[in-house]
């Protein structure tokens, strides 16, 4: 038994060498369809994250319009990547709600002043309930809600450059 | 030419280190004693070629050669010579470069200095650090040529990255890389003594100044890097749980623990296959951090180039050290005897207990930081692990520690008994208790992780000094001294912290030219916008005038610059320093309507946090001088520890 301790750091390695070869080779943006698209959005409603923008519930998100939820937090260092991305999506008009992950609203407002705010509606989701019934597992991660309440789209990670069009596209076909 | 003669040094570097594998390797079996002598001049001239090769690339950078490809991608004639200079190291290969010239100067150290090592060991010891050196040379060479030409050479470089140009670069880099690379000494020794059985007091001996040497760069290293990062990014914190901040991190907790467990090897003989098995974790993280921040597989505010064929050839070589020094300990490690037993109440228990802490929390590090590779790996999910987890998950931890610390060297070697040890650390439980009264009496309201860590530290700045109650100071041992200097570097660096995390007062407004912001006990006013330009970048400034109620005004100017070369805007804060604290102030985007986005902070007590690292790493020094007088005048059999 205590000999087969002594094994137990090159087990843990070769795990580790393995986790990252994986990362290493696999390809760079695999598309993942979400179990939750073509459902409607899960039933919440949550208090603001910061004071200065109103918080979000589901019944909002059946208004008619289609609309995006970004799922973020101020202390992700992929959500300050995607700022810019989500700041030229709302320039093209499309709306965007958000949920904040286990935020503080000092900091979510620090990190709107200096990455930019394309947000109308900032929720705080402390305890991460919304978003795991969203089916959503780490930030940031955004959703393409239809009119009825509809998820249609679900990109993982942040929203590079590139990911703009697929975006515009997922939420022209979600009107 | 210079370029050439780099790439031949280099070359011949790597030639002499598979000489010196070669030589040592065979020298080890019998009948190969005749090369043991060839063993130490390989690698003391393994070591000079490698500092000749990277002495050449720094003089490519001085001159702005630009028919170097490295040089033209990342330099610039107009830069200031500060940056050019430090501009070496400033990309990957140079940064590599170092990587390897410290590898093999610590090599050729170890060859020059070492005489107290059975010669056997240390023979085997030198092969394994030349194994390593041999793959890194490859990569250099095959995958990273730092001596490039560029033909045509282009007319002008295309500049270093601003967030780069600062003094910070000159210091950091090389510092952290020393600690780092320097590290790669206990592992070879660990092999070297796995190989040759011979695992015991004299090993911890010869091994303890080297991990000493190392960790004392690590901490000055990473104090220096946390201190940039504060004053260049403008986000106003000290540490981000970025995954480039783990990896310097990581090594630093591995090497703290060997410290303390090579300690009790020296002293009492105890901790063998654990110690060896330290040493050996020590470098694997410093090679995983190396790993992990070029592959470019995790999303960091460090860009460096990224290169997965790089990732993969460093991956391979990673698998080949850690994987083969795993084995060896798997095979070997059972034929080293168990030395020593003691009772858990014992100086002996409070550094097992040290141990396992840092191991801990090395462990949740690790885990975090590897988390979103393992979970996209598996679901192909991309995300970030942030502080909410590192700060719930390792700060209760990180505060046991202390609290272990604290009491650790007031406690006897071998065996003692609990009510004296009571009665030894009553007095800085009693200061824990009064500091516990006061922050609630006098500062209601403030978090529990913050409260805990402020009274923790009053606690153990006590008992740090406690060791010295009623000695002789003048006959103290020098690295008594030095045990206490760092650990109440830690107590310092603790309060810094807490205060910052409790104490610190924020404000974020839009201003107009006039307008008065109070922020903490300050008054500033914004007087002024400014245009003005450096030597290669132009700036808007903000006079701001701060005051303390009817005290003396003082200006602070934070920047938002334009570099030209490459394009960046970056943001300078301006920061003035008190004895209590520091006014951070930084200059945002303007709205066009003649508002101008400002944040100030209030920081008290947040140089502690710096002072207090400098202080362990201070500590450290002097235990290195002491420990190595006391061997230059013939080490006693049984040596004191404190």
């Amino acid at each position: 038994m205590k000999r087969l301790i002594l094994w137990a750091p090159l087990v843990v390695f070769v795990v580790f060498v393995a986790t990252v070869a994986i990362g290493l080779y696999a390809p760079a943006d695999r598309k993942i369809t979400s179990k939750l698209i073509g459902k409607p959005v899960p039933e919440f409603t949550l208090g603001p994250a910061v004071p200065s923008h109103p918080p979000l519930s589901s019944d909002m998100l059946k208004r008619g319009e289609p609309r995006l939820v970004n799922v973020f937090a101020s202390w992700c260092l992929p959500c300050i990547a995607e700022a810019p991305q989500l700041m030229a999506l709302k320039q093209r008009g499309i709306p965007i709600d958000a949920i904040a992950i286990r935020d503080r609203p000092a900091d979510v407002a620090t990190f709107l002043a200096k990455w930019g705010d394309p947000y109308e509606r900032i929720a705080s989701d402390p305890q991460t309930q919304v978003q795991i019934a969203l089916g959503s597992s780490g930030v940031p991660e955004t959703f393409i809600v239809d009119g009825r309440g509809i998820i249609r789209h679900q990109h993982i990670g942040d929203i590079r450059p590139e990911h703009i069009p697929d975006i515009i596209r997922a939420y022209e076909a979600a009107k | 030419m210079i370029a050439e003669a780099g790439l031949a040094a280099l070359w011949l570097a790597a030639a002499l280190s598979l000489l010196q594998l070669f030589f040592g390797a065979t020298a080890l079996r019998p009948g190969g004693e005749a090369l043991l002598r060839a063993v130490r001049p390989a690698a003391m001239a393994q070591g000079l070629l490698a500092a000749l090769s990277f002495l050449l690339l720094i003089q490519l950078f001085l001159r702005t050669d630009l028919s170097v490809k490295l040089v033209a991608a990342n330099s610039h004639s107009l830069k200031p010579w500060l940056y050019k200079f430090a501009g070496a190291w400033g990309n990957h290969e140079g940064s590599m470069l170092l990587w390897v010239t410290i590898l093999a100067v610590a090599g050729g150290a170890v060859a020059l200095l070492e005489r107290r090592l059975n010669e056997r060991t240390l023979i085997a010891t030198l092969a394994a650090q030349a194994a390593i050196g041999l793959g890194f040379y490859a990569f250099l060479l095959f995958a990273s040529n730092p001596f490039e030409r560029l033909n045509p050479a282009p007319a002008q470089g295309q500049g270093l990255n601003p967030l780069l140009q600062d003094p910070g670069l000159a210091f950091h880099p090389p510092t952290l890389y020393l600690g780092y690379v320097g590290i790669s000494v206990a592992f070879s020794f660990a092999v070297g003594a796995l190989v040759t059985r011979d695992v015991g007091p004299v090993f911890a001996r010869a091994m303890r100044p080297w991990v000493l040497g190392a960790w004392i760069f690590l901490t000055l290293g990473i104090t220096a890097g946390s201190y940039w990062a504060y004053y260049e990014l403008g986000w106003g914190g000290w540490w981000f749980w970025d995954p480039v901040e783990n990896a310097s991190l990581m090594p630093w907790l591995a090497a703290t623990a060997l410290l303390h467990s090579v300690t009790v090897l020296a002293t009492r003989d105890s901790l063998r296959a654990w110690t060896v098995m330290l040493a050996v974790v020590a470098f694997s993280m410093s090679m995983v951090g190396t790993f992990l921040v070029r592959s470019g597989i995790l999303t960091s505010v460090h860009a460096f180039a990224v290169d997965p064929q790089r990732g993969a050839f460093i991956l391979v070589l990673l698998g080949l050290y850690i994987g083969g020094a795993l084995t060896l300990f798997g095979l070997r490690v059972h034929t080293v005897k168990e030395g020593a037993t003691f009772e858990p109440v014992s100086r002996e228990g409070a550094l097992v207990a040290n141990n396992l802490l840092l191991s801990a929390i090395l462990g949740i590090v690790l885990v975090g930081t590897l988390y979103p590779l393992g979970v996209e790996a598996v679901t192909g999910e991309k995300l970030s692990v942030g502080p909410p987890y590192f700060n719930t998950a390792a700060g209760p931890i990180a505060l046991v520690l202390v609290a272990v610390m604290a009491a650790g060297p007031l406690i006897r070697w071998r065996r003692d008994k609990v009510g004296e040890l009571l009665g030894r650390i009553a007095l800085p439980i009693l200061i824990a208790a009064a500091g516990l009264f006061a922050a609630v009496l006098l500062a209601p309201g403030v978090r529990i992780l913050p409260l805990l860590g402020l009274v923790l530290a009053a606690g153990t700045a006590a008992a740090s000094v406690a060791p010295l109650w009623k000695r002789n100071l003048r006959r103290t041992p020098l690295f008594t001294w030095g045990m206490v200097v760092a650990h109440l570097g830690i107590a310092v660096s603790l309060a810094g912290m807490a205060s910052e995390s409790a104490f610190t007062r924020e404000k974020l407004v839009a201003a107009r030219i006039g307008d008065v912001v109070e922020v903490g006990p300050y008054t500033i006013r914004f007087d002024a916008l400014e245009p003005v330009a450096g030597p290669n970048w132009t700036a808007i400034e903000a006079k701001l005038s701060a005051r303390k109620g009817d005290g003396e005004p003082f200006t602070l100017n934070p920047q938002a610059r334009m570099f030209s070369s490459p394009p960046t805007e970056t943001s300078e804060a301006a920061i003035v320093t008190r004895w209590n604290g520091q006014l951070y102030t930084v200059l945002g985007k303007g709205d066009g309507q003649g508002r101008w986005q400002l944040r100030l902070w209030w920081k008290p007590a947040v140089t502690l946090i710096w002072f207090g690292g400098i202080l362990i790493a201070l500590g450290g020094l002097l235990a290195i001088i002491g420990r190595v007088r006391r061997e230059r005048r013939g080490a006693p059999l049984q040596e004191a520890y404190a």
